[in-house]
């Protein structure tokens, strides 16, 4: 499929920019020459059924995908134009510019909820201690978490419930100032009302990071995202403005799937 | 916000200390060193066992060793034919099969198939402690009571003999039976039993017939490491089975077993490089031996009921 | 085919609880022998038990004789072994669950350590006498019967650390690595601290091995008459030598020591393991 590369006014500058990935397990290939563009300070959906490769994808960008001894992959990931593939580059340094937010939420257990959000910075030893509370407030004020937890900061972080629990690794995550954040259908084990308040966290986040959400629920998909992939067996079927991809779909696959035709 | 540098540099990057990957790949090497310290011990128990082995005979013919059947490599007339020390190994290691075999079966069956899960809770955990009782207790219990014992019912029973310590070998390793075996049983898939309930079978015949075929596999495995276990056992036999090399079957009359000779000679002042000195390498060989033989035995048992789901 | 009529029922019945009984018997027959075991020992020992037992030294005239050097001796023994050991065997667990999954060379020391697990003791004895007081000429000191027993209970550290490390969820080490962490960082800062009650547990475990064995410290030449506090650089003793010396001797006096030290031992032991326990149950409740 030929890459979509609009170029209608209004449109920010690509933050990172897929070029012909294509990658996969062993064997198997899960995906086949994407090419495309994630814009900087917007949310990007990636919708599509299961096992089109919208997950590998996501992680192809912050090298997590090659944690799996059998994991193969081709082809360039651009962030702010340098390939991330690139020899010279080192994953670690990556991912605390690009970071991930999991299907289901992992706290680490051991620690408290103030060590939480502080165990990136900790994790990688770039935490100074004068500036501890600070971070914590300022992380856990932007995934709209402070309120409920501020005055239990020493509570473990498996005591909170689900979607707090989820609230509290974006926290963790954004604690280390990335510039991107890749979600991995991070609403899909909770129920709809933390569902909805992470959604409306997204509103704000968008100002100042770039986000790239995996869901396979349409109707998130057109609350949160500006611009919008659809995923297919692997290929980029299309990638367009939200609204477009969804009330205008231009590839019959993208309408079928839409309108539950499959999937 | 400015990019920041995807290369690692390398001085300090600015934003505090980072782990360079040099460090990491030197930590990765310690871990390993660490690992292979056992790759180290076991080349290194058949280094010494092999070179002092290997001077023994040079000094004494295999025909000897295998050959002649008396054990007296300290007195003046020196036999050293290992069959007595061999002898009394075997016999006192079958004597505590002979007692842990039937006890470790049965009550692996009662844990796995017919106690109720309270009195599992506190039976099986209840049964690991006669494991955990050091063997120089047990020693001293088969001296000091269980052979007072048996001499008011076994007629002729000496002070030290094999029957007391092959005893309380079998109760002290007949947890390591009933805990493997037990794990067999319970690797048996339901659906097998409930095909036999189905059938009209009650309980009994089903353990007999369905269950235990089933888990012979890991049944053998269980009973060829006590085996091994038995063979390597020191300190009961060493303090209430005697320091005489007999080569008998008689239960009743003291004998020295393969560990027992080397803890004798470790007692004493034996100065090193003479042919005492060898005796125990030659003797720890063949123990090492036998004992290995049973433990790869037992684990080909073991892998053949992983691999076939306790399927004889 | 008749269905069952009630007599045969009845047998059936009857045959069932005797089996049952028979099983349960099997059960109850060695932990009945276990309590006599612990009962006799008690009997025989408890009335040598007083503070100049504890603290005074080895003596010809066994109402005089006590287990000070011993018991010092033994403490120093699994104190130092489980500094030799624990560090050793958890970072050959790390290494085994989380860098060598796949090579080679784990595979070659996973089948290494299994085996070493069946070597009888008394093999290590043999090892360490060789290698530890002659070949690295430590002599017979403390420091030689440490590093043997070390090598002995290695295999029982590494197998508790490994089942440890293992209950840490797979996901942890992804969150962690997704923050930015490198994999020593993630699992220093992660999974090690998740897997402490079990690693600790394993150390435990293995000190409490290390205090009862008796068969290898003879060999690599722990003596038995000693009336003076080992250090380092002496000869030394330990509590389950000085038991199989006092039970080699014919007079019953000497008897009734080896049944009170015995009950040291055993106390000791009992310590141990509740501590284990105890530190397990704590970690594991903060999870």
């Amino acid at each position: 499929m030929s890459p979509h590369r609009t170029s209608t006014p209004g449109r920010a500058r690509p933050k990172i920019v897929a070029d012909e990935v294509t990658a996969g397990f062993g064997d198997k290939t899960v995906l086949r020459a994407i090419s495309m563009e994630i814009e900087e300070n917007r949310v990007t959906a990636i919708i599509g059924p299961s096992g089109c490769g919208k997950s590998t994808f996501i992680r192809c960008i912050n090298r997590m995908h090659e944690q799996s001894p059998i994991a193969r992959i081709a082809g360039r990931v651009l962030l702010d134009g340098q390939d991330v593939y690139d020899r010279s580059v080192d994953p670690v340094l990556l991912r605390r510019r690009v970071g991930m937010v999991f299907q289901k939420p992992n706290p680490f257990p051991t620690m408290s909820i103030r060590d939480n959000v502080l165990a990136g910075l900790r994790l990688t030893g770039t935490l100074r201690r004068k500036a501890a509370t600070e971070v914590v407030e300022r992380s856990l004020g932007q995934a709209a978490l402070w309120d409920e937890v501020k005055d239990r900061l020493d509570d473990p972080g498996g005591s909170l419930s689900g979607g707090q629990q989820q609230r509290l690794c974006i926290a963790r995550a954004l604690a280390v100032e990335p510039e991107v954040l890749l979600m991995d259908e991070p609403c899909s084990a909770l129920d709809p009302i933390a569902t909805a308040r992470i959604e409306d966290l997204l509103h704000t986040l968008r100002d100042h990071y770039t986000i790239v959400i995996v869901t396979h629920n349409m109707q998130q998909a057109t609350r949160v995202s500006d611009r919008t992939a659809f995923f297919l067996g692997g290929d980029l079927v299309e990638l367009a403005a939200t609204d477009d991809l969804f009330t205008r779909p231009r590839d019959p696959r993208t309408e079928d799937y839409i309108t539950g035709k499959f999937g | 916000m400015t990019p920041r540098a995807l290369i690692r540099l390398r001085a300090r990057n600015g934003r505090g200390r980072a782990a360079t990957p040099l460090r990491e790949r030197l930590i990765e090497i310690g871990l390993l060193a660490c690992g292979a310290l056992s790759v180290l011990v076991t080349a290194g128990i058949l280094l010494v066992l092999a070179f002092e082995t290997f001077s023994f005979f040079g000094r004494v013919s295999l025909a000897e060793f295998f050959g002649d059947t008396r054990w007296t490599p300290l007195f003046a007339d020196k036999h050293v034919g290992i069959w007595p020390l061999v002898a009394g190994t075997l016999l006192t290691s079958a004597i505590a099969i002979a007692v842990a075999l039937p006890f470790g079966l049965l009550a692996a069956i009662y844990l796995s198939e017919l106690a109720s899960p309270r009195a599992r809770r506190i039976l099986k955990p209840t049964l690991e402690l006669l494991a955990g009782v050091p063997t120089i207790v047990y020693g001293t219990f088969a001296l000091v009571f269980v052979t007072p014992l048996l001499q008011r019912v076994v007629p002729d029973l000496a002070g030290f003999n094999a029957l007391s310590p092959g005893i309380v070998m079998g109760f002290m390793i007949m947890p390591m039976i009933s805990s493997l075996a037990e794990d067999a049983l319970y690797a048996v898939p339901g659906s097998l039993r409930e095909a036999s309930y189905a059938l009209g079978s009650s309980k009994l015949p089903t353990i007999f017939r369905v269950v235990l075929p089933s888990a012979t596999s890991g049944i053998a495995a269980a009973v060829t490491l006590a085996i091994s276990r038995a063979i390597g056992e020191t300190m009961v036999v060493t303090i209430a089975a005697g320091q005489q090399p007999n080569l008998t079957l008689d239960p009743r009359v003291p004998i020295e077993t393969m560990t027992a000779y080397i803890v004798s000679i470790s007692k004493g002042d034996t100065p090193t490089g003479t042919l005492e000195y060898q005796t125990i390498f030659a003797v720890g060989s063949m123990l090492f031996l036998m004992t290995f033989a049973m433990n790869a035995i037992s684990h080909r048992m073991a892998r053949r009921l992983r691999h076939g789901a306790g399927q004889a | 085919m008749r269905a069952p009529g009630p007599a045969q029922r009845r047998r059936r019945r009857t045959g069932e609880r005797l089996f049952f009984l028979l099983c349960l018997a099997s059960v109850l027959v060695p932990l009945a022998m276990l309590a006599t075991l612990i009962g006799d020992v008690v009997l025989d020992g408890a009335g040598r038990l007083s503070w100049e037992f504890l603290r005074g030294t080895p003596s010809r005239r066994a109402s005089a004789a006590g287990i000070w050097p011993a018991l010092i001796g033994s403490l120093t023994l699994i104190g130092l072994t489980a500094l030799l050991a624990v560090p050793v065997g958890v970072a050959a667990a790390v290494y085994l669950e989380e860098y060598g999954r796949r090579s080679r060379m784990a595979g070659i020391i996973e089948v290494n350590i299994a085996n070493l697990a069946g070597v009888p003791s008394i093999i290590y004895g043999l090892l360490g006498l060789e290698v530890f007081v002659r070949l690295f000429g430590m002599g017979s000191t403390v420091v030689a019967g440490a590093c043997t027993l070390a090598l002995l209970v290695l295999p029982v550290v590494i197998m508790a650390s490994r089942e440890a490390l293992r209950t840490a969820p797979d996901a942890l080490r992804e969150g962690a690595v997704a923050l930015g962490a490198t994999r020593w960082q993630a699992i220093r800062q992660v999974v090690l601290p998740l897997a402490l009650p079990g690693i600790l547990t394993g150390a435990i475990l293995a000190v409490a091995r290390a205090l009862g064995e008796t068969a290898p410290l003879i060999v690599v030449g722990a003596v038995v008459f000693i009336t003076f506090t080992p250090d380092l650089g002496s000869q030394y003793t330990a509590l389950p030598i000085q038991i199989f010396n006092w039970v080699s001797m014919p007079q019953k006096a000497f008897l009734d020591n080896a049944a009170a030290a015995i009950v040291v031992l055993l106390v000791v032991l009992l310590l141990l393991s509740s501590t284990a326990i105890f530190l397990r149950n704590k970690y594991q409740a903060r999870l």
